[in-house]
């Protein structure tokens, strides 16, 4: 006696993307935190020690805060206008910003007034950092100048006036202390070596370029402006290797992720994009503004946006152990162990081993199916997921008891069946099925609608539906009939092989005689 | 021609088991149903055909125990004899011969000597009309005898076994054809018949299908067209008889059946359903579903421990206590075998479908299915009329690593649903899982599908109605989390919109031949490029296959009326010859192209060499009708014939089905002579079941015969040295409750260890010592006094000499020796 087998529910593709590895990486964030801060956050950046504070420039404050702490450690305010571009030294300890008024200040993290004033652009320094040596600062500002500077002194080491445009972009070469790099309104990128006093290589972005940044190998540079972002090679001597539109809006800045060298971009389209290696975007984050500043953390461990609304948004990673913990303090009822509790006992030689049958485990609707109750069955499907429910009413009509199934249901359980209907009749993968189903439907009551106005209407609805899908489907029909002449006028021709003549017939019946 | 006659056509196993009902015997041991034109007795308990009893020349219908002897069994079958058998032994005991077509076969405890047969009326030979007589069995010892003495019982019977039964200890027997009912009394020899009307207000049909007789109680149940079951009483009576109606069937009632003691009532049909009735509360049922297939027929054990139930889809359930407990399934063939034959070449068995939605691997040379794999995975619903899936189309690749099968519902292309599925080898539960399913793979159904050849690519080819071929492909890509590779289609191609009829690859892959319509058309599988076409008008090309190894040029078609040959070097027509080719099939492990061709109502064969003007075998009308399927199997060791006519058998065998679904082969002498010595050596049977006792005791037992018969066989005394441990190891291990007195086992265990001794000197002496040891157990008292001179040579023999110094003489004298030794020892610990 074989058992019932039950219901075979069929498990459909997905439709849409592919979900891939990175997608589920950088899913596995947490809820974003909402800090508000004064002004619109134009800057973040994360400290290269652990235990990887970052520094938030906002308004007129530059602000520190912990990695996991929402108020900040310590907050920089001594700024009479707006500060700009709040970054790290390579060690940590020292900070250095421009601000508004053209005079770049350094702080010590531990301390809060400034330790020094560079004092020489006349206006707005959008940009500052340290150079890798750690001694140096170089400054972009909006006179079109860009300038370094002495720590030790605070004097002016030299000055360049190459761009035409305001600079608001720069990056410095973390392996030569002489090396960096602006980006400029003018549209273009230029890099800079201090030792020749001038740039060495001048690259056209094309749009007015917001951001730059280097990859850790250094041969590749990345500069946002516009709504694109480009990926040029240095070493090729500045060709540019791709160039990337996926924004809708200016791309205001860049970044990259520690492991396996991700690019992400942020936008004024609200979106955060992560892009792979090969520059595909792979994921994408949404916000609730437009979004001027983006960081992440060492390891990925925490992904800082900063929007034009003053709104800091940090993500922290979601870890297994969280996971683990959320779980346990759930966990009612009795441990797995008892359930196992002699399960895997393996009976010694001389055991007499007495087998019980398991009890086959069947869902509900397959209970009833089991017992020809085939109406029941199609109500208990229909609460459950739709997958199941066509699964069902495949059965049932495998079995020749759809129409059973489906007549003598009241007002109420013929109105939750249309609403299925109307829900799922035009996918393409269950339409056959739904319109032999709407089909009965229509053929069992179409005598007693008139009584059910909440039918009629519904099955009004439906008629609705199909009619536009029918309008719909030769629309796409008449597209295919263009293609296919199009495709046919390119395929060559082939022509079939003639039959020759001569031909060796061989009549084995009469051979053999 | 005349060298031909040795190779002859034979029929290979597969015979119908469900045809009549079997019986079971007095102590529930043995099965005994009629197969074909033999009959086979089956273990109940191992499930295993301990004999089969070959003697009729037709099928057999019937099989009955005989009334005065329970180990004997009377078959009758439609050659017009009856036989009786002792089915332990197996051994024809005598053969009546009654001249008609027997259709069944009736017996009665009181009616010793006589049988109840049904016949045709000898009035219209046609075979329209049906009588029961009773037969007297004349008892004169000749084997083969006349049975002249017929006497008419009942005229216009049903021919079906099931509408005829013995009642109440063989006081009358009932009887049901149409709509009429008749008991004849052999007491009062007289007939009462009764009637129903064809259908009532209710639409009822009520014509009977089917009586029981209970055995204790004057009640008839008779099954009917409708599922209803009457139970028929007082109807000795002409006017006053009564009947009371149960209807829990909801199609014809096939089988019916009292248990011995009249307490409950089995009944069958097309649900596979069997419900067991209790005769005293009238409302209680047991049911036992899902038996698989509907019931042919019921039978019951004397003692009514155990009933089994026929089923139409050639299987026999045993059910003791309400459960199943054994199955016997035959090769199951349905109307028509949809999948092509294939052979699995892991287990060697023929694969084609089975059960409705399963797939069977049946092993041809132990006639029974090995397993049967579920590929609809869905519960099946037994009831006439519905429209199920049935698995259409199934492939197997080289290695038997990948199945592909079709499976397909409805016929009308509005209402047609199908699927294809892979299903890989899983070498870790040694059978085939689900890997991929791909439901409507194309727009209309599947004409012909094959899997390339090929070793480096799994790729797959469907052909099917909507104008196009599809190449499916296993995913090679395992990297995004997916454990699995899976099928996805690669390619999909099509020629001028005609409709593709087969598909073939060549032997190394490396080329795909599709046929549309009268076009066949070349691909290459690795850049789907069309590379030529070959056309020959008239007729749709049918059957597309490559030639083999040295033949490997040529590509054959058939057409509805020709078999065509093209060379593909030249892409030219190399020869044609008009002939209506039903199947055509390539030998996998040599050149040779079966063909059958459809003559004149007969079917006639041919094998031939593409590349040979001559066929090699020719054989005129091996069936009557079509051949639907054939098969080259591959053989376990080959023949060694190097006669013209059957060198082609050598490598592979060449089994075929016919229109009527009989599955037969080909067959040379030297193959008849073989399995005829093979048969006698089988005969050897062990039907005694192994338990810790037996192997104490049976064994010490048959010793001890094969003693005092002083044969001891070469195998019993080898046979003695491993079991020699186990019978210690089972003196250690079994409870001492159940272990013989001691006294017994003192004997078994000395001697065990007395023969391992023996048998652990040198296995090469052993056959010739048994050669004399005949002898030397007649006059072994002799040898016990001359024993010690001869003693002290050999042990200075074997020091100082060396071993072929030994003249034969002394040799035989040592052996004789040792022997006698031995005999000596164990006459000791035997007293």
């Amino acid at each position: 006696m074989a058992s019932f087998k039950p219901t075979k529910v069929q498990t459909y593709p997905k439709l849409g993307e592919k979900v891939t590895e990175d997608a589920l990486y950088w899913k596995n964030y947490k809820a974003p935190v909402q800090i508000k801060e004064f002004g619109a956050v134009t800057r973040i950046e994360f400290s290269p020690l652990p235990p990887h504070n970052y520094v938030v420039t906002a308004s007129t404050r530059i602000q520190v805060y912990g990695p996991h702490s929402q108020e900040p450690l310590r907050s920089f305010t001594r700024f009479r206008d707006t500060a700009y571009g709040g970054s790290f030294r390579s060690d940590g300890k020292l900070l250095v910003a421009g601000s508004e008024e053209g005079i770049i200040r350094l702080f010590d993290i531990s301390g809060r007034v400034a330790l020094r004033q560079f004092a020489g652009h006349s206006k707005a320094v959008h940009v500052a950092s340290f150079l890798s040596d750690g001694f140096r600062v170089v400054s972009g500002s909006d006179d079109l100048s860009c300038r370094m500077w002495d720590v030790a002194s605070s004097t002016e080491l030299s000055s360049y006036t190459e761009h035409t445009d305001y600079i608001r972009a720069a990056a410095i070469s973390r392996l030569n202390p002489d090396l960096f790099i602006t980006g400029s309104y003018d549209h273009t990128v230029k890099v800079f070596d201090a030792r020749l006093g001038g740039s060495v290589m001048t690259l056209q972005h094309g749009h007015p370029v917001e951001s730059v940044l280097l990859y850790p190998s250094e041969a590749l540079l990345v500069s946002t402006g516009g709504r694109y972002v480009k990926v040029w090679d240095l070493l090729k001597g500045g060709q540019q290797l791709v160039s990337l539109k996926n924004h809708h809006k200016t791309v205001t800045c860049a970044c990259l992720s520690t492991t396996d060298n991700r690019l992400l971009t942020g936008s004024l389209d609200r979106h955060v994009k992560v892009y792979n290696s090969s520059y595909k975007v792979v994921h994408s984050f949404d916000y609730a503004a437009s979004i001027l500043s983006l960081a992440v953390a060492p390891e990925d461990e925490v992904v800082a946006v900063g929007m034009t609304n003053g709104v800091l948004s940090v993500r922290h990673r979601k870890h297994s152990e969280d996971k683990q913990e959320t779980v346990g303090r759930k966990r009612r009822g009795p441990a797995y162990r008892m359930f196992v509790k002699g399960k895997n006992y393996v009976p010694k030689q001389d055991d007499f081993v007495v087998s019980k049958t398991i009890k086959q485990h069947l869902q509900k609707y397959d209970k009833q199916l089991k017992s020809f109750q085939v109406s029941k069955a199609l109500d208990t499907a229909l609460q459950v997921n739709p997958d199941v429910t066509i699964a069902v009413m495949m059965e049932l009509n495998r079995r020749g008891t759809l129409r059973n199934a489906l007549a003598g249901r009241d007002e109420k359980s013929l109105t939750t069946l249309l609403q299925f209907l109307l829900k799922h009749i035009t996918d393409s993968r269950f339409s056959r099925l739904l319109m032999m189903v709407a089909d009965i439907i229509i053929e069992l009551y179409y005598q007693v609608i008139p009584q059910a106005p909440i039918v009629e209407r519904l099955l009004q609805r439906l008629m609705e539906v199909l009619g536009r899908e029918a309008e719909l489907q030769q629309e796409l029909l008449q597209v295919l009939g263009v293609l296919d002449t199009l495709f046919a006028s390119l395929t060559p021709r082939k022509e079939v092989m003639v039959p020759r003549e001569e031909r060796v017939t061989r009549n084995w019946l009469l051979e053999r005689k | 021609m005349v060298e031909q006659t040795d190779i002859r056509v034979v029929r290979c196993g597969g015979s119908k088991i469900c045809f009549s009902t079997p019986i079971l015997t007095n102590d529930s041991r043995f099965l005994i149903c009629a197969s074909g034109d033999s009959v086979k007795v089956f273990s109940t308990r191992t499930e295993e055909c301990v004999h089969v009893l070959h003697g009729h020349a037709n099928q057999v219908t019937g099989v009955a125990l005989n009334p005065a002897n329970h180990l004997q069994v009377y078959s009758c079958s439609l050659d017009g004899t009856v036989r009786l058998w002792d089915f332990i032994d197996g051994i024809l005991i005598k053969t009546f011969t009654v001249g008609y077509k027997i259709s069944s076969i009736y017996v009665s405890n009181k009616h010793i000597g006589v049988i109840f047969i049904i016949l045709p009326m000898q009035s219209n030979e046609n075979g329209e009309h049906f009588q029961l007589v009773a037969v007297r069995l004349p008892s004169a010892l000749e084997q083969e005898l006349e049975a002249r003495e017929l006497s008419a019982v009942l005229s216009d019977v049903s021919p079906v076994p099931a509408c005829t039964a013995f009642g109440q200890g063989g006081d009358y027997i009932a009887s049901a054809k149409g709509l009429q009912l008749c008991v004849y009394f052999f007491r009062k020899q007289k007939t009462y018949r009764f009637k129903l009307k064809a259908t009532d207000k209710k639409g009822a049909r009520n014509a009977f299908t089917c009586v029981a007789c209970h055995p204790k109680d004057d009640c008839i149940a008779t099954g009917h067209q409708d599922g209803k079951i009457r139970l028929w009483r007082n109807f000795n009576q002409k006017k006053e008889y009564t009947y009371s109606t149960q209807h829990w069937h909801h199609n014809a009632v096939s089988a019916l059946c009292f248990s011995p003691e009249g307490m409950h009532l089995l009944s069958g049909g097309v649900e596979s359903v069997l419900v067991q009735w209790h005769c005293k509360e009238v409302n209680k049922k047991n049911f036992l579903p899902r038996l698989g297939g509907a019931i042919a027929h019921i039978c019951v054990s004397p003692d009514g421990q155990m009933y089994s139930t026929s089923h139409t889809n050639n299987k026999i359930t045993i059910i003791s206590s309400f459960r199943v407990s054994a199955v016997i399934q035959g090769l199951v063939k349905g109307g028509s075998v949809q999948t092509d034959l294939m052979i699995d070449p892991r287990t060697k068995a023929l694969v084609l479908n089975g059960k409705p939605g399963h797939l069977q691997f049946y092993s041809l040379e132990r006639d029974k299915q090995l397993y049967s794999l579920d590929i609809v995975q869905q519960e099946y619903i037994y009831q006439a009329g519905l429209d199920q899936f049935e698995v259409v189309k199934a492939a197997l690749d080289g290695t038997a690593s990948w199945l592909a099968t079709v499976e397909q519902r409805g016929s009308k292309i509005s209402s047609l649903e199908f699927s294809l599925k892979l299903w890989s080898f899983n070498e870790k539960a040694q059978s085939f899982e689900l890997n991929t399913t791909i439901t409507a793979p194309h727009q209309n159904m599947i004409t012909a599908m094959c899997f390339s050849p090929a070793m480096d690519t799994t790729m797959l080819v469907t052909v099917a109605k909507d104008d196009q071929f599809k190449v499916w492909l296993l995913g090679s890509d395992l990297d995004e989390q997916k454990k699995q590779a899976s099928w996805s289609c690669e390619h999909l191609g099509s020629y001028h919109g005609l409709q593709p009829t087969n598909c073939c690859f060549s032997g190394d892959g490396s080329l795909l031949a599709v046929s549309f319509a009268e076009v066949v058309t070349l691909w290459s599988p690795d850049t789907w490029e069309l590379l030529t076409t070959l056309c020959q008008p008239p007729g749709t090309i049918e059957d597309l296959c490559f030639g083999r190894l040295s033949c490997s040029k040529y590509l054959l078609g058939t057409t509805t009326k020709n078999l065509l040959c093209w060379n593909l070097l030249t892409c030219a027509l190399e020869w044609s010859t008009s002939m209506d080719v039903c199947v055509l099939r390539t030998d996998p492990l040599s050149e040779n192209v079966a063909a059958f061709c459809h003559n004149s109502g007969k079917t006639d064969l041919f094998v031939f060499r593409p590349s040979e003007p001559r066929p090699l075998f020719t054989q005129k009308a091996v069936c009557v009708g079509r051949v639907q399927r054939c098969i080259f199997v591959p053989r376990e060791d080959p023949l060694d014939s190097c006669d013209e006519w059957s060198q082609w058998l050598n490598r592979s065998r060449l089994h075929f089905l016919t229109e009527q679904m009989e599955l037969l082969t080909f067959s040379t002498r030297a193959e008849d002579e073989r399995i005829l010595n093979s048969r006698k050596e089988l005969l050897v049977d062990d039907s005694v079941a192994m338990t810790p006792f037996y192997l104490l005791l049976g064994k010490h037992r048959q010793q001890q015969q094969e003693k005092q018969t002083s044969v001891p066989s070469q195998a019993a005394d080898r046979a003695q040295l491993p079991q020699g441990c186990v019978a210690i190891r089972e003196l250690l291990h079994t409870p001492a409750h159940v272990l013989p007195p001691a006294s017994f086992l003192c004997s078994v265990f000395l001697n065990s260890l007395l023969i391992s001794n023996t048998g652990g000197r040198d296995e090469k002496e052993l056959p010739e010592q048994e050669v004399d040891s005949e002898k030397e157990e007649v006059d072994s008292e002799e040898e016990m006094e001359m024993n010690n001179g001869p003693q002290g040579v050999r042990t200075q023999g074997s020091v100082g000499e060396a071993p072929p110094s030994l003249s034969r003489a002394e040799e035989k004298e040592l052996r004789r020796l040792r022997k006698t030794d031995f005999s000596w020892v164990t006459s000791l610990t035997s007293s």
